[in-house]
């Protein structure tokens, strides 16, 4: 499959036309996606719309965006207007947001495609797509394993071919881990720097959404799109762009890459390790120099990220009371007839329904995170443990310019090996959740796989807002790495 | 309530601020809309929707505060209070708690003194300090038994307030009510709040315990919610103090708990325990980057605020001339105020002013929050009582003028032309109606030169309905005196 920048220079050429392309991708998901289910949702008459309104553009002779005609598929926790928006969860089946979300306002705005919505952890929370309430996506290199998570099904629809670039969402990992597991390149940008507006909320100091595609051009060039301030999102940052495509041509003589020994620990696969440090030494031999740094709080990310996220979920996730949208179950037998009662039992009885296993134990978690007597404990601690993780940061990046690392311990795990045992699966974000609680650029691209064929992501961590030299350092991965056609069947 | 027993009352007040736009979206604020037709996203609490803080909210929360004499804080931040009802759409309220963008300040207030002392003993002006103010959106609202189940308005969810908390520095009833309409008049004079306690604009809950008089420790303490008017104010508060005292004189123990006040029983009931109350599970919002008030910006503010209600009221007094009652009467509204003002500024006599709005205005005028219509202009007012400066009209047909020019643009001179009025000032066309009175009555004068004097007034009134009260009432005292006692 052609590469964003590939398709995008198609279309403004003339070479193609939009809705060749969109009819391609529509064959495409339909050829691959019964197997794979990274799909929810296929918006065909839109994505046809979209096509035909960028061939007539290009026809009336207006200039077209930097997008024109590339396929971005939207992980389902991202609101289209009337597309059904379900985050994974059976408390949104059938629910049609009203509004756009911001970045996909920019997609189009940018003449996008976009050719639907993709699989999830149900409302983001998991790390192999098989908690979604719509059944697990399966991984294109093996079927038998996952594609990682949350965004497993954006990952899988670049990674087979459906689409060149999608959207993802990352709180602790859900882009860099799915595109790891899946050979692709994913980008979670600096907290702030791509409107959440329209994201359905996980945890929102730690939600960024960034992008998937083929290659690191392609995310770039996705990042420039969809990155800014918005005015919706007061957490946007105002700080300007830079320019993410050059970036990517630039070289990294004179880098200075920082390997964390905390993150060559015990848990870590010895194939994975061996892709690693070999991506490291191609970097090295390019002229980056590699130094050790110390990260002393990583060991205690995975609790922290487990407090504060979901104490974060446990209130962004009281607005499904089945009152106003969404999922209604009205209970069975309420033993006392007052109208305090039948509510509380509405209430219960639809998010016992509506909501997965996964999902309740992290509001359970949250919710007693934040209770009277137990907050100083636990919320109030985790958020001093956070700093002192940007801290660790802080005093890497006086020393370098990146912080290099795997994106996950393990190649891509089987299919249910992990559903029953919640901690490992934690515990396989270990590398990806301290960049997620110090809100910087994290970026994973393919390297070498195992010598049994499965995917390695290197992680690269950057300064804030220095997506730049992330995306500097990948593009030399990637050439060093020659991505292999798409996969096993 | 027997003398052995202190009352201890701190005060919380809902205040909405009068934005354009709700606290987290570009929502119209508006009262009476049909239901649910302003709502966006954001304050249906969608999933995606993020909130954005309006600035004209915080502007006037701060002006609030800064007329309040609270200090404001450099940063602040929202938090959300979790709970679950159908009129809360995201499941938490948008609130401060530990960090709330002002502090301390205090509210003066006025209360009549009473027990022992002289009934007509001018009020007395007292001080109560305020914990803090803080910015928090509004719930929207609950509708129960439409058609037999119940439904939601939110309308009002996601409209600004202010909570003005109340150290418990007050000791009666008395104090509580004059203390909330203080508090009130600033608000209203600010324009920040139109001051409605029925519709729900301006709410207040009240806590209240009592201790044996001369202890400084405090007993337990009962919440008192929804006083939603100033009628209620104090007989829900003697009614709790009431009901406190009895419980512990008949050696009973007071609960802490959240009661109601029933106006049909004049008691209050029981909401909830403390044993059922919520744990809110306050965190800081991540939605919403911490508040930043810098001193510029604060004094910018502070620039721009008017006189308090009470500052001005002095002013009346000592600048003006005017009875305290009469600058109580003409601060109760700030369009008032501001008439008076003006017209107090056009004419050279505030006191002459301030009567004629009293007599004759005040009761045309309609207000309906901080709004305020009026019969006739500042203007107007000040011709009319021109032309009785000037001898042109009597006072009696400065009311008709009034009367007349109400509701129009004209010119009260011009009318008073066109009416053919003009005050009989000319002795000749006095002497002669006198005279003829007193000709035309000759019993009557027959029994004041007798002594019986009180009959003076029936002969001005007489001269007064055949000049058809035009005559210069001055010039007819003197001329009936003289031609009576000759
Ligand atoms: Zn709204």
């Amino acid at each position: 499959m052609d590469t964003v920048v590939a398709v995008a220079e198609s279309v403004r050429k003339g070479d193609k036309r939009a809705v060749e392309i969109a009819e391609t991708a529509l064959a495409r998901i339909e050829q691959r996606d019964r197997d794979l289910h990274a799909f929810l949702a296929v918006a065909k008459d839109e994505l046809l719309a979209q096509a035909r309104a960028v061939d007539e553009k290009r026809a009336r002779g207006e200039a077209l965006g930097p997008l024109a005609g590339v396929p971005v598929a939207l992980k389902d926790a991202l609101c289209m207007r009337g597309v059904p928006t379900t985050s994974g969860s059976k408390m949104l089946e059938g629910w049609r947001p009203p509004y756009d979300a911001t970045v996909v306002a920019k997609l189009r705005a940018a003449d996008a495609l976009i050719p639907g919505k993709t699989n999830l952890d149900e409302f983001a929370m998991g790390s192999s797509t098989e908690s979604s309430a719509y059944g697990p996506t399966k991984n294109p290199v093996d079927p038998e394993r996952t594609p990682g998570g949350s965004s497993g099904g954006s990952a899988v629809a670049v990674a087979a071919g459906m689409s060149p670039a999608s959207l993802g969402s990352d709180t602790g990992g859900s882009i860099r881990q799915p595109a790891a597991f899946t050979g692709v390149v994913g980008l979670k940008p600096t907290y702030g720097r791509v409107s959440r507006f329209g994201l359905v909320a996980f945890a929102s100091s730690l939600d960024q959404i960034g992008p998937f595609a083929t290659d690191v051009r392609g995310a770039a060039r996705v990042l420039s799109v969809i990155a800014g301030h918005d005015p919706k999102d007061m957490t946007s940052l105002t700080a300007e762009l830079h320019d993410y495509e050059a970036a990517c041509g630039a070289s990294v003589r004179g880098l200075r890459l920082g390997v964390p020994e905390e993150y060559f620990a015990e848990g870590l696969d010895p194939d994975v390790e061996a892709s690693i440090r070999g991506a490291i030494k191609a970097l090295e031999a390019d002229g980056c120099s590699v130094r050790p740094v110390r990260l002393p709080h990583t060991r205690h990310a995975v609790a922290t990220y487990y407090v504060i996220a979901t104490a974060e979920a446990s209130s962004n996730l009281a607005r499904f009371d089945g009152v106003r949208y969404g999922l209604r179950v009205e209970p069975k037998a309420v033993s006392d007839q007052s109208q305090g009662s039948a509510l509380r039992a509405m209430y219960g009885a639809t998010r016992d329904a509506g909501f997965g296993p996964e999902v309740k134990r992290r509001i359970l978690l949250g919710t007693f995170v934040l209770s009277a007597g137990y907050y100083d404990a636990y919320y109030l601690k985790a958020q001093k443990v956070r700093t002192l993780i940007r801290r660790d940061f802080e005093a890497a990046f006086a020393d370098v310019d990146a912080v290099v690392c795997p994106t996950a311990p393990t190649p891509p795990f089987k299919l249910g090996e992990k559903t029953s045992d919640p901690l490992s699966m934690y515990l396989s974000d270990v590398y990806t959740l301290p960049a997620s609680l110090a809100g910087l650029p994290a970026l994973s691209v393919p390297c070498a796989p195992t010598p049994s064929g499965l995917p390695v992501g290197l992680q690269i961590v950057t300064r804030p807002l220095a997506e730049t030299t992330a995306l500097t350092l990948a593009a030399a991965v990637e050439a060093s790495h020659p991505r292999r056609d798409e996969g096993r069947r | 309530m027997s003398g052995s027993w202190e009352a201890v009352i701190g005060l919380e007040v809902h205040a909405q601020l009068l934005t354009r736009t709700k606290l987290f979206c570009g929502c119209a604020t508006s009262f009476g809309a049909p239901p649910n037709t302003h709502v966006c996203p954001t304050c249906l609490g969608l999933p995606g929707a993020l909130p954005v803080l309006n600035g004209e909210a915080v502007r006037m929360a701060v002006r609030t505060a800064l007329s309040l004499g609270c200090s404001i804080k450099e940063s602040s931040r929202f938090a959300r209070k979790n709970y679950f009802y159908p009129d809360l759409p995201k499941g938490y309220q948008i609130s401060q708690y530990d960090e709330p963008f002002s502090e301390g300040g205090f509210v003066e207030f006025e209360v009549e003194e009473s027990g022992g002392q002289a009934k007509d003993a001018p009020p007395v002006t007292k001080r109560a300090r305020l914990t803090r103010i803080h910015m928090e959106e509004d719930a929207g609202k609950n509708l129960h038994d439409l058609g037999g189940g119940s439904v939601v308005d939110l309308n009002r969810a996601g409209t600004p307030l202010v909570e003005i908390v109340g150290e418990p520095d007050l000791r009666t009833p008395a104090e509580a009510a004059g203390y909330l309409r203080a508090l009130r008049d600033v608000l209203v004079f600010l324009g920040v709040n139109d001051g409605n306690l029925e519709e729900g604009s301006f709410r207040c809950d009240a806590n209240v315990s009592i201790r044996p008089a001369g202890s400084s420790t405090l007993g337990t303490r009962v919440e008192l919610k929804n006083i939603n008017s100033f009628r209620f104010v104090e007989k829900a508060l003697a009614g709790e103090i009431a009901r406190q005292r009895d419980v512990l004189e008949s050696g009973g123990r007071v609960v802490q708990e959240t009661r109601g006040w029933d106006e049909k029983t004049s008691s209050t009931f029981s909401l909830r325990s403390k044993e059922t109350a919520q744990d809110y599970r306050y965190f800081p919002e991540p939605d919403l980057p911490p508040l930043r008030l810098d001193e510029a910006f604060v004094a910018t503010l502070r620039a721009t605020l008017a006189e308090t209600p009470r500052v001005k009221r002095e002013r009346f007094v000592s600048e003006l001339g005017l009875s305290p009652y009469a600058a109580q009467v003409l601060t109760q509204h700030p369009r008032v105020a501001a008439f008076f003002e003006e017209a107090a500024t056009l004419s050279l006599d505030g006191v002459a002013v301030a009567n004629f709005i009293q007599s004759e205005v005040l009761r045309d005028v309609t207000t309906r929050g901080v709004e305020a219509i009026f019969p006739v202009t500042p203007g107007q007012v000040v011709e009319i009582l021109k032309l009785v400066s000037q001898g042109k009209i009597s006072g009696k047909q400065a009311k008709e003028l009034y009367a007349k020019a109400k509701g129009t643009t004209a010119s009260p001179a011009a009318l008073a032309a066109d009416l053919g009025m003009s005050q009989v000032s000319d002795p000749a066309a006095i002497e002669a109606a006198c005279a003829k009175v007193v000709a035309d009555n000759a019993k009557q004068a027959e029994q004041y030169r007798a002594g019986k004097t009180g009959v003076f007034g029936f002969f001005v009134g007489q001269v007064m309905k055949a000049t058809k009260g035009s005559a210069n009432p001055q010039l007819v005292n003197e001329t009936l005196k003289r031609l009576l006692g000759g």
